[in-house]
């Protein structure tokens, strides 16, 4: 019986074979993500022609173009699609180059995304880098300060009824009020006792990305059950050694699930947390200029920014997550 | 460093009940448990409890443990109450599940006790090595739950039990999750192992069988309220091979059980 050959995935196949396992697993997740990718490109750019349709038209007239119906307050009230059914030839050719279209092309953001990121020096007051930055470092403040303070509320709650009857209902009552409603007060209020810049952002990051990390901790450091309690009380471990040995480790894939959660709301508060003041930097700052000037490619690119942002943070604490939990033994 | 069970009670039972009760309240009202228990165990012996769910064989196996605490009567382990010896290492308990802590290696889990108790570190080391040789996983050490069969776990949740070497050994259907061939190998390796160490052994289980080839004394226990209904010596020989389970002293002592168990359903 002490013989009984144990095989892990892969064992026995050598490392090329290992390789050519994984090239075939990841082959198996890449090819769905990128058909849907392509469908949504598809989708976009066919949303392009009627959403662009009345500047289309209005610039094929202008140029001398027939154009149906030659009443320009009659296609005011026209809608996009039936617009370009009636105007074919100028709704396609026009629809993918305006300067400021109502939707921009995915290639048109593309390059502006392109133009703001590596196609400029990263201090420049255009770069993406740079109001990346900005936003980035007031996340990850917020997520850390956030996150500890998620920990240490959940300990306590599960150590202690008294914490359990009064925080909980606290938290869920604190993410049911509108971050949009919230964050100017958080940020008149700091401002009025001389606190601005990265700080207030940070603290709308932590108030967003403390309750995901709460609530998982919470349900992490309860996971372990009645039998493996009662296996600690026949040693006679005392509460910390209960803590360290069993709930913090039963709890460490909860609290993972939770980070991804909360580094991507930290960022969110970040960004809303940029709006209210017409903060010159930033990717919220960028959002808030390109709204006022019209400028539909800049928002989207810093719509894009964002959205690669959370990406790759999410994406770091999941590889954080994979490496120390199978090092536990947690993953196979 | 601590006294041992034998400084305090010299040829006293190891475990010792006396009209022992436990009731306990729910919504639905109240559940007699445990009722008039009158038990001794001595040193060296292998004791079953078998009896239909809700029969307190559990239920009092959880009490020498002193993880429920009687309503009325006496109970003492080694001596002493519940608490008292589990503080002093009375007893190692095995639970239903093997409840291996799935980010600890084997080795690891087999070191938790002894992390908990504070032993030192060669210590701990060395027991390691001892219990998992004593349970036949050697060369286990370093693999994780996952990589192990069932009933290779439930081996190195007995070896955990066992790593800080206390007298008594409480298990509490080990072997109910298994099928019948690992189990049938699992109770020849548990009978040797306790030939080998010496311990005293209860053992609650479910199957007649099981109960009969490893005990030298049955408790059989029936429910509602939950009682002993019949104590029986076994006279089987301490060397025990798996054919005995055919011979006429073996079926004699089945037959007692199941009168026994009988018995109890119908006056419940």
């Amino acid at each position: 019986m002490t013989d009984t050959p144990l095989s892990a995935p892969g064992a026995g196949v050598g490392r090329s074979g290992r390789v050519a396992l994984w090239l075939r697993g990841a082959g198996g997740r890449i090819v769905p993500v990128l058909t849907v990718i392509a469908a949504l490109i598809v989708l976009w750019y066919v949303a392009c022609i009627p959403m662009n349709a009345h500047q289309s038209v209005l610039l094929a007239e202008r140029s001398g173009a027939e154009v149906t119906p030659a009443a320009a307050s009659e296609r005011r009230n026209m809608g996009g699609i039936a617009l370009s059914l009636r105007n074919p030839g100028p709704a396609l050719s026009a629809a993918f180059a305006q300067d400021r279209p109502v939707l921009p092309a995915p290639h048109q953001v593309a390059v502006e995304l392109w133009d703001s990121t590596a196609g400029m020096r990263p201090t420049s007051k255009r770069s993406l880098i740079f109001h990346g930055w900005i936003t980035l470092s007031a996340t990850l403040a917020g997520f850390a300060v956030g996150t500890a303070l998620g920990i240490l509320l959940a300990v306590g709650i599960v150590h202690s009824r008294v914490m359990d009857m009064s925080v909980m209902p606290w938290a869920i009552v604190s993410q049911t009020i509108p971050i949009i409603a919230i964050a100017p007060m958080i940020i008149v209020v700091l401002y009025s006792v001389g606190v601005q810049g990265l700080l207030p952002k940070a603290v709308i990051s932590a108030y967003l990305s403390f309750f995901p990390v709460v609530v998982g901790m919470v349900k992490g450091l309860r996971s372990p059950d009645t039998m493996q309690l009662d296996l600690l009380r026949t040693y006679g471990a005392t509460g910390g050694q209960t803590f360290w040995k069993l709930r913090l480790p039963a709890s460490l894939p909860y609290l993972f699930a939770s980070l991804k959660i909360g580094v991507a709301a930290s960022l969110i508060g970040a960004i809303v947390g940029e709006l209210p003041t017409g903060a010159v930097r930033g990717l919220g700052a960028r959002l808030l200029a390109g709204s006022y000037y019209g400028q539909t490619v800049q928002i989207w690119s810093a719509l894009f920014a964002a959205a690669i942002l959370a990406a790759v943070l999410v994406a770091i604490i999941a590889g954080i997550e994979r490496v120390l939990l199978r090092r536990m033994g947690l993953a196979r | 460093m601590e006294a041992t069970a034998e400084d305090r009670a010299p040829g006293g039972s190891v475990v010792a009940a006396q009209g022992l009760n436990l009731t306990f309240h729910t919504n639905d009202g109240s559940v007699h448990a445990l009722k008039d228990v009158n038990l001794a165990v001595e040193r060296g012996e292998f004791v079953s409890f078998i009896g239909p769910s809700g029969c307190g064989k559990t239920t009092f196996l959880r009490c020498v443990a002193g993880l429920e605490t009687p309503t009325g009567g006496s109970l003492s382990v080694n001596g002493l109450d519940p608490d008292a010896a589990r503080r002093a290492r009375a007893y190692g308990y095995v639970f239903q599940a093997a409840g291996l802590y799935p980010w600890r290696t084997i080795g690891g889990n087999i070191r938790l006790p002894l992390e908990i108790m504070g032993f030192s570190e060669d210590e701990k080391k060395r027991r390691v090595r001892e219990t998992l040789a004593l349970v036949d996983l050697d060369g286990f050490e370093n693999k994780f739950p996952w990589q192990l069969s069932g009933g290779m776990q439930q081996r190195a949740s007995i070896a955990r039990a066992l790593s800080f070497d206390a007298d008594l050994l409480l298990m509490d259907e080990p072997f109910g999750a298994l099928d019948e061939i690992v189990r049938d190998r699992l109770n020849e390796e548990l009978l040797s192992l306790w030939a080998r160490t010496g311990k005293t052994m209860l053992f609650v289980t479910h199957s007649i069988p099981e109960a009969v080839y490893l005990s030298t004394k049955i408790v059989v226990m029936s429910p509602r309220p939950g009682r002993i209904s019949d104590v029986i010596d076994s006279p089987l020989p301490k060397e025990r091979p798996l054919d005995i389970r055919d011979s006429r002293g073996f079926i004699d002592i089945a037959h007692r059980v199941r009168e026994g168990l009988r018995a109890g359903m119908e006056e419940a």
